[in-house]
């Protein structure tokens, strides 16, 4: 194949990438980002240090909590700290992603930069779309995806920064919901293995019961704990089951 | 303690640069170790999955900002019969996020929080 006959399914690729930024999950996302412009403008952070941490840091989560430390005076190093440990979520989240992106062909250094623009959304967009991408196009078709959508939330961070100070609490409020909603219905829709259901339902009662008992490493736990479990019931218990009955069918 | 324009930055970008993209970059190393449909990639799934749904859950039953002092039976009951009604619809997730956001929009506008 000459590099020419490839040239338009590339970019036909990119460009099908590109154009998830009107699916739900990133019109979502940008609204969520219409919100962070106010809590950065509210919390004393300037417009440029907001657009730097959209693009630079990229996951929500972890930009809220390193403008929370920022506006009550923390040392860097506690806010490393805590940013990082809000973090680790990333490592198995691109690690599960990466065996269905790649190829044999597929640099490192390419899905290095790509897993940049890995966050919540970008994953279940992912997940959701890239087993109808042909392989040797999946990073293409992530990467435009994940580039558009960074980009086009750190214009909205430009713009919108000072624009909306406040919404009223009735709106504000219900956009909130938007995001975990979302997640809830988009990642039960997309499970295609029953350990990944087992995961779901562990973490959702895990999370704020663990932030009970252990505030601080709780998400940890009940994800490094309640991942765990989940493979665990999954491998010695349905699985065993399924295939005796299967056994006994046939 | 450092006023200079620039400290603000240096402060982004290890605390926050640096601090989220070396759990990506270690998930490329790691992950480009894993077959597809290998065990150890089924139980990264697993942790992933968890992972997020802790922090999905958290942002409903501990949430910061305009919701905090909103009750936990509305939030939870917005997000629970958006689910319901999500699996009724057969799995559509436009469903959840009206469902849910509207029952939420109602209850905060009706408890006039």
């Amino acid at each position: 194949m000459s590099p020419t006959s490839d040239m338009r399914p590339a970019i036909f690729w990119f460009l099908s990438g590109m154009r998830g930024i009107t699916s739900l999950p990133a019109v979502i996302l940008m609204t969520s980002f219409v919100g962070f412009s106010a809590f950065a403008f509210e919390s004393g952070i300037s417009r440029g240090e907001a657009i730097f941490m959209t693009i630079s840091i990229w996951a929500l989560p972890a930009k809220m909590i390193l403008v929370g430390m920022m506006a009550s005076g923390a040392h860097i190093a506690a806010c490393f700290l805590a940013v990082t440990l809000s973090s680790i979520r990333m490592m198995p989240m691109v690690a599960s992603i990466v065996p269905e992106m790649r190829n044999e062909k597929t640099p490192t250094w390419l899905l290095l930069l790509l897993s940049h623009f890995v966050a919540i959304t970008a994953w279940v967009f992912a997940i959701q779309r890239l087993k109808d991408v042909p392989r040797e196009y999946r990073t293409t078709f992530f990467a435009g995806f994940g580039i558009t959508l960074t980009l086009t939330n750190t214009l909205i961070v430009a713009v919108c920064y000072g624009v909306v100070e406040a919404f009223p609490p009735v709106v504000s409020g219900a956009l909130f919901m938007l995001t975990p909603v979302y997640f809830l219905a988009s990642i039960w829709a997309t499970a295609r293995h029953t350990v990944v259901r087992l995961a779901f339902v562990i973490g959702v009662v895990g999370g704020p019961l663990m932030a009970l008992v252990a505030p601080g490493f709780d998400v940890l736990y009940a994800g490094i704990g309640g991942g765990t479990l989940a493979y665990a019931v999954d491998r010695f218990w349905i699985r065993p089951r399924r295939a005796a009955g299967e056994g006994a069918i046939r | 303690m450092n006023g200079d324009w620039w400290w603000t930055y240096v402060v982004i970008a290890v605390a926050g640069w640096l601090a989220t993209d070396i759990w990506r970059w270690l998930g490329v190393l790691i992950g480009n170790r894993l077959d597809e449909d290998s065990e150890a990639l089924y139980w990264v799934r697993a942790v992933a999955t968890a992972l997020v749904m802790a922090v999905t859950a958290k942002l409903i039953v501990f949430p910061t900002g305009t919701l905090a002092g909103s009750p936990l039976w509305l939030r939870i009951g917005a997000a629970g019969i958006g689910f319901l009604a999500f699996l009724l619809a057969g799995q559509r997730v436009g469903v959840a996020v009206v469902t849910s956001t509207l029952l939420l929009g109602f209850g905060l506008y009706w408890l006039g929080v």
